[in-house]
């Protein structure tokens, strides 16, 4: 490969981020990837577009979302200082709404009149029902069986909005496979249908379009630090599972040298259980939802379930840009584990009246273990990408709570 | 590649004036055994080509029959190694029906693209289809394919427009499998005519046979399809033909392989009752 003078250039032409990316799809599916790509090229450049968004994401989304100094979760940890990305605060409780606002300006452009997504905590699922019913368009969100067992109040949201929430019972009964049914209702459907994808994955140009939709993070983030520090912060964390809200974060920082970038995959029960969601740290390089990415699988390339207490969390892969991002170094990946999540949930919630979602507790459990040992003066900035009102169920039993 | 099998075997059928019966079935399905003698008993049944899917966890463009099926055969412990085992086996009984590979491209690339074709070759496959390598990604495993001697066999569906088509044909070999429905398969079926005017359209283009798939599951269907095509291939309804043959624990039995070469009889009669 080229040496990298740039770590934003990606993806090229074709999609690719160094060895991974792509467009691995049925043929049925072709013509309409060329399509998005196209209509997605043209509403990139197109002012008229950038400022639709700018509107929605001030006066419907909330934004910008807040960058909060976690004072007595600093003076706890006794070491770095402590910011939190706010994009809990946004209108639907997670950061997945600057994506779904963004695809369903595209989906307008495109002329499509029928919205269909998939889902693994809900948070994704219920920010496609919020937009599908503020533009009046029929919404069908596939969700896996197992999900919709842990994310009840999401799954009544979604209805509550007029989606429609199709229990997914093949496979893991996950996330993977409620992408798997998304995809056969699309090709099913490729005529009048827009898949809103939730993650920076699937095929190209997907990875890159939510990467700038959600980029309004990073760009954020960037500006209040400023304001708040009069530099950069040192390190960024974020939680990854198809890694969305990492890239919103880590994109705009990425060629600022003296930024430290770490993303957490969550370990489950453990890396040396097996039983984890952790695509870099015990995955290898294969082909699944139009990309190509680390995979969690096993000798015969068949994809193994993966284990997370955070529905969020529980997908065997990750974005194709984090793929790269690690191979070339830029990014460190590391891992929390379930319990070590919980715990971060527990003490944000007690010190900061936070109540964080269980994806962030991951990036929350990485900032426990760092913050100590770094000086007084090295700034640490979160992104708490998700509040946990959709958790207190899963928490309360994980907890041996009766409620 | 020019001169192999599915070459000879589209010719042959040409000069006896009918369709082909391509048989899907998958790979390992319901067990090792039983699914030996299922593809060893296809040929006489009347099968042209048999097409075997290789199993994945993930089969984005199949229905519940076909997803049923590969879990069944992965329950059973199939692995990519051991389908090419199988037309390695078959092989000693049989060197002149085709053989061609359908799946996924994920077991592939963790087999190893250029183990993974030199071993095909080697067991006696002819030709690939590969759900998730759009024309885009040929580089991937298409070229090395063709490098190795096997034929690649391209889909074209109903979304493949006049701009598509170029893409779609390029360095396709074998045949032409046009996917008769926007859609997964096993799930609904196509109207004949649309049918007919898609395969003109692709004859235009191509002097490739054409055969055309999804939802076709009777004999009659395979008729109207053998009418306008070269082929008639037949997946979802051979897959529920193994389910039906499974006993109360949904374990294999003699009857599996019954259903699917009745089955495969009955199409085979349907197919040949129609002029080309």
């Amino acid at each position: 490969m080229e040496p990298v003078n740039t770590y934003r250039a990606g993806p090229d032409e074709r999609g690719h981020f160094g060895m991974f990316g792509g467009r691995y799809v049925a043929e049925t599916l072709m013509p309409l990837i060329l399509d998005l790509e196209k209509a997605w090229k043209e509403a990139k450049g197109d002012p008229a577009f950038q400022a639709e968004f700018d509107h929605w994401a001030r006066h419907y989304i909330g934004r910008p979302s807040p960058l909060y100094f976690a004072e007595r979760l600093t003076g706890c940890l006794g070491g770095a200082k402590i910011y939190f990305k706010r994009d809990e605060l946004n209108h639907t409780g997670a950061h997945k709404i600057n994506n779904t606002v963004g695809q369903i300006l595209l989906a307008l452009r495109m002329g499509k009149r029928r919205i269909i997504a998939e889902t693994g905590a809900g948070q994704h699922g219920v920010a496609t029902a919020t937009v599908c019913a503020r533009v009046g368009l029929p919404c069908v969100v596939y969700m896996g069986a197992k999900d919709i067992e842990r994310q009840k109040p999401n799954v009544f949201r979604m209805k509550l909005l007029g989606a429609e929430v199709r229990p997914v019972a093949s496979g893991s009964r996950t996330l993977k496979d409620a992408l798997n049914e998304a995809l056969r209702d699309w090709v099913a459907n490729v005529e009048t249908t827009f898949y809103i994808i939730g993650t920076v994955a699937g095929p190209h140009p997907y990875p890159e379009l939510v990467r700038e939709f959600q980029s309004v993070i990073g760009r954020e983030a960037k500006e209040q630090m400023m304001e708040a520090e009069g530099r950069l912060p040192d390190t960024l964390v974020a939680c990854i599972g198809g890694g969305s809200n990492a890239m919103g974060l880590f994109h705009p920082f990425l060629d600022d040298d003296g930024v430290e970038i770490h993303g957490v995959e969550a370990a489950g029960h453990g890396l040396e259980t097996g039983r984890h969601a952790a695509s870099i740290a015990g995955g290898r390089p294969g082909v699944l939802h139009g990309n190509r990415t680390y995979l969690l699988q096993d000798d015969d390339g068949q994809i193994v379930e993966a284990h997370s207490i955070s529905a969020g969390l529980d997908y065997p892969g990750i974005g194709p840009e984090h793929a790269w991002l690690a191979d070339v170094g830029r990014v460190t990946y590391v891992s929390a584990t379930d319990a070590e999540a919980l715990e971060a949930f527990q003490l944000c919630t007690r010190l900061e009246g936070i109540i964080p979602a269980l994806e962030p507790a991951h990036a929350l459990a990485h900032v426990m273990k760092i913050a100590p040992d770094l000086p007084r003066d090295h700034i640490i900035c979160m992104n708490m990408c998700g509040r946990g009102d959709k958790d207190v169920f899963a928490v309360a039993e994980a907890l041996g709570v009766a409620m | 590649m020019s001169g192999g099998r599915i070459e000879r075997r589209f010719a042959a059928l040409g000069r006896e004036g009918r369709a082909g019966l391509v048989a899907f079935v998958t790979a390992g399905d319901p067990n090792p055994g039983l699914s030996r003698e299922i593809v060893a008993g296809l040929p006489g049944a009347g099968a042209d080509v048999i097409e075997l899917g290789m199993p994945f966890t993930d089969p984005m463009a199949d229905g519940p029959t076909i997803q049923a099926s590969s879990r069944r055969a992965l329950r059973a412990g199939t692995t990519l190694r051991r389908t090419i085992d199988l037309v390695r086996h078959f092989r000693r009984t049989d060197r002149d029906t085709p053989v061609v590979l359908m799946g996924y491209y994920n077991p592939i690339y963790a087999y190893g693209n250029e183990a993974f074709l030199a071993d095909a070759k080697e067991a006696g496959v002819d030709g690939l289809i590969l759900v998730d390598l759009p024309s885009e990604e040929d580089g991937e495993l298409c070229l090395p394919a063709i490098e190795a001697g096997l034929d690649w066999i391209r889909l074209a569906t109903p979304t493949t427009d006049e701009a598509r088509m170029p893409a779609v044909l390029s360095n396709a070999s074998g045949f032409v499998y046009y996917v008769s429905i926007a859609g997964i398969t096993g799930t609904r079926s196509a109207d004949p005519a649309a049918v007919g005017e898609a395969v003109a359209r692709l004859k235009a283009r191509t002097d490739l046979p054409v055969a055309v798939g999804f939802g076709i599951a009777t004999a009659e269907q395979a008729a109207a399809v053998a009418r306008v095509a070269d082929a008639a291939v037949v997946g979802s309804a051979f897959c529920r033909a193994v389910a039906d043959g499974l006993d109360g624990d949904g374990d294999g039995t003699r009857a599996c392989v019954d259903n699917v070469l009745g089955l495969a009889r009955e199409l085979a009669a349907g197919v040949g009752s129609a002029a080309a």
